[in-house]
């Protein structure tokens, strides 16, 4: 199937999760999108303060890798709390992944992360962002910068690719604190060990391992590619995520080394990421 | 209808005499804003005074500190339902200010507060006096923070947080009400929270 | 942490506009009134713990925008932005 971006479909959007009959490039599922009950089926941690949470939630009808649920929590006494986490599985009907990161101090993530058993429940609606999302039929390489839980979407991006079967070009520059700090290590070893159009390069910001040939640090231009370095070179499209700071400098960086503006697009997560 | 997450909040019980209707107790110092921090020197740091009639009288971060001030122990209510109880500062009464500025307050009814970066929030005149806000600069012993509003903000403990301006820079005394930023964007224009005045037409 | 600035971006706000726009509106170009400079609307800053969430020039930090979610009504100021550009149909 080929697709230009050019195109205008004569079918109106549908928000039925069939990928053929589906809404165009361009646009993602329309709303209205009402609070829906989430399950918790299972969970599992990906570092030691980060974890997984596998929600089933009926009504659901799939989603764009990129694009974020608001999560809603509502105590016995009446008091509720909001945040937005970006959804971490490839779209699927009827359940969702979200990787959550516990902030100290924080009111939703500690419940998430230390409080939920299964069977318990929560709201969700969503999906939500059209500008931070990727779908398979876009055909440019797609280049992703993920600092810290800024990986989450990405990672959604890259199941989604896998999921999809495209071929691609994906490059994901992932940078972690610490090789403790890292969220799906082995599938993303799997992924790059088994995948010829997917490329993982793993950075540290604080201290990695061994062998590693680049010594942690922050993010600066060498860790950066050319638009027209990817193997198709073809320039490509850039997606940025991760904590504020990351974010500013990540664009800039890619800037400078000739990403043009209008191919990056970006999601910052707050100082905290979340 | 909302669905209820077993366990969460559990430890927000709120059979308190001193939590008004609708607020939720903390401990913590959640940090809100409509903007970015501003970073302040206080060698440049100045609060305008403005009468009615248009005239201005400035008061230096050194004049300030010469003002009368005072400790105090209240509690605190943001309309997004925290409650912290016991909360310490140092500041200037709100009357001290006026009083240094001398400004006849006859036709004043109403006043309106400015803070670096654009903020507003307006008072009937009479809940800035006699001992219920103050102009402060210290939290828990400590130069107050630039997240928490410093080096000086607003604070009316009788009223919704909202209306204690962080980063103060002015004291508009007007013969009219003129509603502040979320005054006039839904909000409450008094703030009471036992009356729970939370917005418009509460 | 650093809590020197809690801005997070447009993408925060896309839940709550959603109540209220029938398309997506985080791609739309929003011009600021102030500096004049035209971003997507997901690339302008996003304040949204306080009463309510205010949108920023991502360039002059200018409001663009303020949202209220009050009980029984939403308030929506867009004064500080020029004009809106929402895509229906790329």
């Amino acid at each position: 199937m080929t697709e230009t971006h050019s195109t205008s479909r004569a079918t109106e959007p549908v928000a039925s999760g069939i990928p053929d009959g589906g809404p165009p490039v361009g646009e993602p599922r329309p709303g209205p999108f009402p609070w829906l009950t989430a399950e918790l089926r299972g969970s599992w941690m990906e570092t030691r303060t980060a974890k997984t949470l596998l929600l089933s939630v009926p009504g659901w009808t799939g989603h764009d890798p990129g694009q974020h649920v608001d999560i809603k929590l509502t105590a016995e006494d009446g008091y509720a709390a909001q945040r937005s986490y970006s959804i971490a599985s490839a779209s699927a009907q009827g359940w969702l992944q979200l990787t959550v990161e516990t902030v100290s101090n924080g009111e939703v993530s500690p419940y998430l992360v230390e409080t939920m058993d299964p069977g318990d429940k929560l709201q969700l609606r969503g999906p939500l962002g059209g500008w931070f999302r990727w779908t398979e039929r876009l055909t440019e390489p797609a280049l992703l910068v993920g600092g810290g839980s800024g990986i989450v979407p990405l990672m959604a991006m890259l199941r989604q690719r896998i999921q999809s079967g495209v071929a691609t070009p994906f490059h994901l520059i992932y940078m972690a604190r610490t090789p403790d700090h890292l969220f799906y290590a082995n599938e993303l070893y799997t992924l790059m060990q088994s995948h010829a159009g997917v490329t993982i390069d793993q950075l540290y910001s604080r201290s990695g391992l061994p062998d590693d040939s680049r010594p942690p640090g922050r993010l600066n231009l060498d860790d950066l590619p050319t638009p027209t370095a990817e193997p198709s070179a073809v320039a490509p499209r850039v997606y940025v995520c991760g904590p504020t700071g990351f974010v500013e400098n990540a664009a800039r960086l890619l800037q400078a080394r000739g990403h043009q503006s209008d191919t990056i697009r970006t999601e910052r997560f707050g100082p905290s990421g979340g | 209808m909302s669905v209820i997450s077993r366990g969460f909040g559990s430890k927000r019980a709120a059979a308190d005499p001193r939590i008004p209707p609708g607020q939720y107790r903390t401990e913590d110092f959640p940090v809100l804003s409509a903007g970015p921090t501003p970073h302040l020197d206080t060698a440049v740091w100045a609060l305008d005074i403005t009468a009615v009639d248009g005239t201005r009288h400035t008061l230096s971060w050194q004049q300030l500190m010469e003002l009368p001030d005072e400790e105090l122990t209240v509690d605190i209510h943001c309309v997004t339902k925290w409650s912290k109880l016991g909360t310490h500062w140092r500041g200037v009464p709100v009357t001290a200010l006026l009083d240094a500025a001398q400004f006849d307050t006859e036709d004043t009814h109403y006043a309106l507060v400015h803070s670096y970066g654009g903020y507003s929030t307006n008072f009937p005149l009479e809940d800035l006096l006699d001992g219920k806000a103050w102009v402060v600069f210290e939290y828990d012993g400590k130069p107050l923070a630039p997240h928490h509003g410093g080096p000086a903000r607003l604070l009316v403990p009788h009223l919704y947080l909202w209306k204690s301006a962080k980063w103060i820079n002015g004291i508009e005394l007007r013969p009219d009400d003129r509603l502040g930023f979320w005054e006039s964007l839904g909000y409450h224009a008094y703030g009471d929270p036992w009356q729970e005045q939370r917005y418009v037409g509460d | 942490m650093e809590l020197s600035d809690l801005a997070v971006d447009g993408n925060a706000i896309a839940g709550s506009l959603a109540e209220i726009f029938a398309v997506d509106v985080t791609s739309a170009q929003v011009q600021c009134d102030q500096c004049g400079a035209t971003h997507p609307l997901a690339d302008e800053k996003a304040y949204v713990r306080g009463p309510g969430s205010v949108l920023r020039c991502a360039n002059c930090s200018a409001v663009l925008a303020r949202f209220v979610k009050a009980r029984d009504a939403i308030w929506l100021d867009l004064r500080g932005s020029t004009a809106w550009q929402i895509r229906t149909r790329t």
